[in-house]
């Protein structure tokens, strides 16, 4: 960000007050317990980590974990990147409807998007649940619906991204490509992707830590089945609820080391002028 | 004709944007449509090159019927007011996004976009991305872009509403020799009637959605249509109930010419090379404008009885078009 001249010359009292005001709320609330959970993992050296690493279930449930988190991320990413074109480039009856409806796994606590699913998907009493099963394919209590709760909750965060900078980049350039010649995909491939990479990019980052943290709808869809179905955040509260702090301290800092590092290696390959 | 506009209405939503527009544009000549802002010349373009759909109406370009055409089937060149260039493309893969689309070998390319760039002066920049070129290079730079795929017609939109002057002027003087060297049926849109004077073969003039008048500069300045297309092209002033231009009334300082009326000077200004007089004639303030050496032989200052006419000559040359003030 090319800061004015003008926009940062009288620094009073003021705006050291406020920075140091912003500093102590981000230390308090964020840095401190995040590394007091690094301090604990650490307490007696690499023997928690090691600790995990050498029970198969808890390496089970982070593969698991990892494996939906990269399919809710695919997903979420090529629908997102659709639906965001269609939400700048289209115009259609029920076009507000859709973007106020992409924001619900926004504000809907994962909770209850955990039993919606069960409602629909359940093996038993759901919509589609018995007809699915019949068929040979289980939702509930499976990885697929582990994948369904994920892809939901992470749902508008591609979105969220993506649609300012197509509104930003506007339509100008899409237009010159097609009157040079480019059919859609061609304009998509050459032009928009790469004016929105960045966006997409970011919205990968964040889809990918959301997935990877999700909690509460994971538990109510998953039935937490030790060595199947057992995610890493079920592990750290399972852990941390049968007194093994240690074993909770370290999985829930692999958790917050992979969020962290994506963000970190984004910002850090991220060219400055693209914002 | 190249170019074969029938009765093409656009509306968005009530809004009449264009009102059964019917324009013939000539091969290889430059035209210019023009008109006031919101007047329709944008949408006309735009639905000339596809980007925009035609509520009603026909498009021919060159003999074929483009009405259903989409914007990749025309080859026509576009170009827009703010560059729409390609951001993270060199200007050299800028210029080259036609032919790689149309996957021309790479030497064919290669040979195109240098001759092109050389053509918008541009070669040394080849390797630059368009945020780093000025706007009236960015300009150039989507022109060739325009040029590079050999298009039927070439659109512009305003292409030099976004630079300051003097930029405007140059690249104005240039698009002219350019089409002189390229012969490529060129469309440009423009508010600016001084641009539209000077560079056009022929010009449209467009208002609220309809077109007013079409000719060269020279019908459109000396006989205007209407009263608009009068007003549009240049600076205008009443005596009686006569419109006329400025600069074609005559002051005399001596006794009665029979057509000529008298008043009296209340404003002197001097505006470069031209002095502008205000003469109250009667209620009436009637605007006109005189060369200074005119006006140092005439020893005029505020105050003075003068006589005002219509130049001989021009009501001579033009006849009754001039008679507007009754319409
Ligand atoms: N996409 C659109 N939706 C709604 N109204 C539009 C749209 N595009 C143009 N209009 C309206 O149509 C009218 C003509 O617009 P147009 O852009 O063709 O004008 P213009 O002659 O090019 O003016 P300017 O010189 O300001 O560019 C304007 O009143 C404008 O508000
Ligand atoms: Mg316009």
């Amino acid at each position: 960000m090319a800061s004015h001249p003008s926009t940062r010359t009288r620094r009073g009292p003021v705006t050291y007050l406020v920075r140091l005001l912003v500093i102590a709320y981000l230390f308090l609330l964020v840095a401190w317990p995040v590394y007091l959970v690094g301090k604990n993992t650490f307490a007696d050296g690499m023997d928690n980590i090691n600790g995990i690493l050498e029970d198969p279930d808890i390496v089970h449930a982070i593969t698991l974990t990892v494996q939906v988190a990269i399919i809710a991320v695919i997903i979420n990413t090529l629908f997102g990147v659709g639906i965001s074109l269609l939400l700048v480039r289209y115009d259609f009856p029920g076009k507000r409807l859709l973007s106020a409806l992409l924001d619900m796994p926004l504000s809907v606590s994962p909770i209850v998007v955990g039993l919606a699913l069960v409602l629909v998907y359940g093996g038993r009493t759901g919509w589609f649940g018995p007809g699915l099963e019949s068929m040979g394919f289980q939702v509930i209590f499976a990885t697929p619906g582990i994948v369904l709760a994920t892809v939901f909750v992470a749902l508008p965060l591609v979105i969220r991204e993506v649609v300012p900078v197509l509104e930003e980049v506007g339509e100008e350039q899409e237009q010159a490509a097609r009157s040079l010649g480019a059919n859609a995909w061609q304009t998509f491939r050459r032009i928009t992707l790469p004016s929105i990479k960045w966006g997409v990019v970011y919205g990968v980052v964040l889809s990918l830590a959301r997935s990877l943290g999700e909690f509460g709808a994971v538990k109510v869809v998953s039935g937490n089945v030790l060595g199947q179905t057992r995610t890493a955040t079920l592990v750290v509260e399972e852990k941390y609820l049968n007194f093994d702090k240690g074993g909770a301290y370290a999985t829930a800092f692999l958790l917050a080391l992979v969020a962290v590092a994506c963000i970190i290696i984004v910002s850090v390959i991220r060219p400055k002028e693209d914002r | 004709m190249s170019i074969e506009i029938v009765n093409v209405s656009k509306r968005f939503g009530d809004f009449v944007a264009l009102d059964s527009v019917s324009v013939s544009i000539p091969s290889g000549q430059l035209t210019a449509l023009l008109g006031p802002s919101g007047g329709g010349k944008s949408t006309l373009l735009r639905i000339i090159a596809g980007l925009e759909t035609a509520d009603s109406g026909r498009i021919e370009i060159e003999g074929v019927d483009a009405t259903k055409l989409s914007p990749q089937k025309r080859n026509v060149g576009f170009v827009f007011q703010h560059y729409a260039a390609f951001k993270h493309l060199s200007v050299a893969r800028n210029v080259a996004f036609g032919l790689e689309i149309r996957k021309r070998p790479k030497d064919e390319i290669r040979e195109r976009v240098h001759e092109l760039l050389n053509l918008v002066h541009l070669s040394q920049f080849a390797d630059r991305l368009p945020s780093q070129l000025s706007g009236g290079q960015r300009q150039r730079m989507a022109l060739a872009r325009a040029l590079a795929v050999q298009p039927t017609v070439l659109l512009l939109d305003e292409p030099f509403g976004a630079l300051d002057a003097k930029v405007r002027k140059e690249l104005r003087d240039w698009l002219r020799r350019l089409h002189d060297e390229v012969h490529v049926t060129t469309v440009f849109v423009t508010h600016d009637q001084e641009e539209a004077l000077e560079v056009a073969d022929e010009i449209v003039v467009i208002n609220e959605g309809r077109v007013e008048q079409i000719g060269s500069p020279d019908e459109l300045y000396d006989s205007p249509a209407n009263d608009f297309v009068m007003r549009f092209l240049g600076p205008v002033t009443e005596l009686g109930d006569r419109l006329v231009r400025p600069h074609d009334l005559q002051l005399l300082t001596g006794g009665g010419e029979p057509d000529a009326v008298p008043g009296r000077i209340t404003r002197i200004t001097r505006v470069g090379f031209e002095i502008r007089v205000v003469v109250a004639v009667g209620e009436q303030l009637v605007t006109v404008t005189l060369t200074r050496n005119e006006f140092l032989s005439l020893g005029l200052q505020v105050g003075s009885e003068v006589q005002v006419r219509i130049a001989p000559e021009v009501g001579a040359v033009v006849g009754q078009p001039r008679l507007l003030g009754a319409v």
